[in-house]
């Protein structure tokens, strides 16, 4: 079906969307935001992230603040378009069916 | 998925851009209660500004301030902010408590950042103007930064915040032109907008 050719499988899921909901409008994010306003487990959380990164849909970049580890993560450029053809994916067959 | 679930998750997307980019907890009955701290502060200091001073012949009023008199001013001034900034850091916790939402994160920690640029510069700007003995310009400029601080910490809160920003703006410019009656473009300004738009705030966000 031609209307499902933008849906992304890799967003195909309420938590991946959320991460890159979240990095679509920050500069970056840490994993410790992102789970908060996720409301989800550190183990369910870094799956997920996982996967994204996997289709390089965001960027990870570790860092010591202070003598902490601090995990935070960004948009690429690959899984800013690959998003907004998502998004407009959904419009489109959320308009044909109204 | 159905379309039903694809509009849940648009819903959703909106949502968390909203929440994660912008503080949405801020009070609007503490900019109520701040712009009845003001008009409190403006008369104040009006008894204080125009106690001894008499209509002139030609129809002005002559103003002679004593240092006294400018401490005690001075003191109106901080108090009003003072208790203006404690009652929305409450208020605004407690929202964000009701909410189930976190007060401190990078949300806010953006919007008070962005907030405070404008604002500070406009403080030590007055600040500096006040050790000249330059006063004309105090109340104009308090407005005009003020509202400046509202317009730019508008991308991290409510997106209401940026007509009350240009709203002060322009009450600022407009005692610019009308130089002399700055108490009361000032009373106007952080008392009766700040009720307006506190109410409006109030009514459109609070109140869900």
């Amino acid at each position: 079906m031609s209307l499902l050719t933008n849906i992304n499988k890799a967003f195909d899921h309420r938590i991946r969307l959320g991460i890159m909901s979240i990095l679509m409008v920050n500069e970056y994010a840490d994993f410790n935001t992102l789970k908060e306003l996720l409301d989800v487990t550190d183990g369910n959380l870094a799956s997920h992230l996982k996967a994204l990164e996997k289709e390089a849909f965001i960027n990870i970049e570790k860092q010591f603040i202070g003598r902490k580890p601090n995990t935070r993560y960004s948009v690429t450029k690959n899984g800013s378009t690959a998003f907004k053809d998502h998004i407009n994916a959904l419009e489109r067959i959320i308009n044909k069916q109204k | 998925m159905k379309s039903k679930d694809y509009l849940q998750d648009i819903n959703e997307i909106k949502h968390l851009m909203n929440k994660s980019s912008r503080f949405m907890s801020l009070s609007g009955l503490s900019g109520i209660l701040a712009g009845i701290y003001a008009l409190i502060g403006a008369y104040l200091g009006y008894t204080v500004i125009y106690r001894d001073n008499i209509i002139s012949n030609d129809g002005y009023r002559t103003l002679v301030l004593d240092g006294k008199d400018i401490i005690n001013v001075v003191i109106i001034a901080f108090v009003v902010v003072t208790l203006s900034i404690i009652t929305g850091i409450y208020l605004s916790w407690r929202k964000a408590k009701k909410q189930n939402e976190s007060f401190w994160n990078s949300a806010s920690k953006r919007l008070l950042i962005n907030f405070l640029i404008p604002l500070a510069t406009g403080g030590f700007f007055v600040l500096f103007l006040i050790e000249k003995d330059i006063y004309a310009f105090v109340a104009p400029l308090t407005l005009v930064f003020y509202g400046l601080a509202l317009v730019n910490a508008s991308k991290y809160t409510l997106g209401y915040i940026r007509y009350f920003g240009i709203t002060m703006i322009l009450i600022g410019l407009a005692s610019v032109w009308f130089l002399g009656y700055g108490l009361f473009f000032w009373a106007l300004g952080f008392g009766i907008c700040h009720i307006i738009y506190g109410a409006l705030m109030h009514f459109k966000y609070d109140r869900k």
